[in-house]
């Protein structure tokens, strides 16, 4: 099934408009387009940043938010210590500097449309960016598939798009959400302490009202295996899991 | 035009003739899939080698691992942008499949199969003459599951979604027949020294 095709994702600039510290590690970075753009939940763009001697460096990166008439986008970046683009975005990026990017990206990891049966999302820290995108479609859209999410983090302060996660889960019809911490204690009964397992995503599965019938998973290449073999042993077709891996 | 306040890493020589534009060097070995990773044993793999839709040959795992073996050390190029130099793999050759059959060229297109549903289109012209193999081994070991294991295709100048992982056929095809990423839009043929990532690129 093809379900999307990046026709012409030529290179533009866009402006930084917004800034937000996110987690100790991750900030959201707003970006305008000069030329919009239709994206699907869970697509990407590719950013580059070009050196005075023309050096280019390349990275893709999510799109955080859902899709909609806006021409302004969000970007959710981690500062990775060894990192070469995402301590530039951390330490150097300011509002106001012109970054070029192209997009949207990827016709595979996409909220399916139209879609009846309950969406399972699994992520690990950054890589709930494409599953948010996801989830603020679902909410501006008023589709009414119920959606899970279980989120892995390391702390309660570095869970990305907690508040919003948080707000969502009391006001959203049919949105279950857990987090997983692994180093730290949960503190809420629905959440989980340690890393995920087969049970743990079971558990989370089993709060949808029937059986989900796909499911998304974004993380690192460790997390999305315990996650895919986890929603394998749910019963799902390996067709239906749709995995990102980052660490590239 | 160039970014503000960005100089790179650009640290020490780069070997710039063998890292493509738009890419960077990485040492460890990133792992990307579309989905789950599969698990298949020896005696469930098999290797199948057709003509349009006619099975023509169809090999199991002790009878592949009888062919001739070749081992090539090259240079590969991710199209999310990472590339990794001197990767020395163990396999067997396309052209080695081929004369087991007893087949030649019935058309210049072809169609990699795998076991979880993924293709991929390689013209003949870029799996023959020593270019690809099957790969069994990935430096000197056992072609581990999260990089393809048991075997997967190794089309080293091409962007490595055409090296595809969990192969278990090749499919000669009429036309040049889009594969799972060139539907869902990267490039038919990803050239990664002509930046040929996406569909129009």
């Amino acid at each position: 099934m093809t379900e999307a095709i990046a026709a012409t994702a030529r290179w533009q600039s866009c402006a930084i408009v917004e800034i937000a510290t996110r987690t100790p590690a991750i900030k959201s970075f707003f970006l305008r387009l000069s030329e919009t753009f239709d994206h699907k939940a869970g697509q990407h763009v590719d950013v580059r940043l070009i050196a005075p001697n023309g050096y280019t460096a390349m990275r893709s990166y999510s799109i955080a938010s859902a899709p909609s008439n806006s021409r302004v986008i969000e970007l959710a970046i981690e500062r990775l210590p060894d990192g070469e683009v995402s301590p530039f975005f951390h330490d150097v990026a300011q509002v106001g500097d012109t970054i070029e990017l192209r997009g949207p990206l990827g016709g595979h990891f996409l909220w399916p449309r139209p879609s009846n049966k309950p969406v399972l999302l699994i992520g690990a820290g950054s890589g709930v960016a494409p599953l948010m995108a996801m989830i603020r479609y679902r909410k501006a859209s008023a589709e009414v598939v119920p959606v899970a999410l279980l989120l892995s983090s390391r702390t309660w302060r570095e869970v990305l798009f907690r508040d919003e996660l948080l707000e969502l889960e009391m006001s959203l019809p049919d949105f279950a959400f857990a987090l997983a911490l692994t180093r730290e204690p949960a503190t809420r009964c629905t959440d989980f302490s340690g890393r995920i397992d087969a049970r743990v995503v079971a558990d989370v599965a089993a709060r949808l009202p029937a059986s989900p019938g796909c499911a998304f998973v974004c993380g690192s290449n460790a997390f999305v295996d315990i996650a895919a073999d986890a929603v394998l042993a749910l019963g799902l077709e390996a067709g239906t899991i749709k995995t990102e891996r980052y660490g590239a | 035009m160039a970014t503000r306040g960005f100089t790179g890493r650009q640290s020490g020589p780069e070997p710039s003739d063998r890292v493509p534009p738009g890419q960077h060097l990485v040492n460890n070995f990133p792992v990307l899939t579309a989905g789950p990773t599969p698990r298949i044993e020896p005696a469930d793999w098999n290797f199948t080698l057709k003509v349009g839709p006619r099975p023509f040959k169809v090999w199991s795992w002790s009878d592949f691992n009888a062919l001739p073996r070749t081992r090539m050390t090259r240079d590969i190029h991710c199209v999310t942008s990472w590339s990794k130099l001197n990767t020395a793999w163990e396999g067997v050759a396309v052209d080695d499949i081929l004369a087991d059959a007893g087949l030649s060229a019935p058309t210049p297109f072809v169609l990699a199969h795998c076991f979880d549903g993924y293709s991929t289109n390689v013209p003949l012209a870029d799996l023959a003459t020593g270019k690809a193999m099957v790969a069994l081994k990935y430096e000197g070991q056992p072609l581990p599951r999260e990089h393809g294991g048991p075997a997967r295709l190794l089309v080293p100048h091409l962007y490595f979604w055409k090296s595809a992982k969990w192969v278990n056929g090749l499919q000669f095809t009429e036309r040049d027949e889009a594969g799972f990423w060139e539907l869902r839009g990267y490039h038919i043929y990803g050239d990664p020294w002509n930046e040929q990532r996406y569909t129009n690129d």
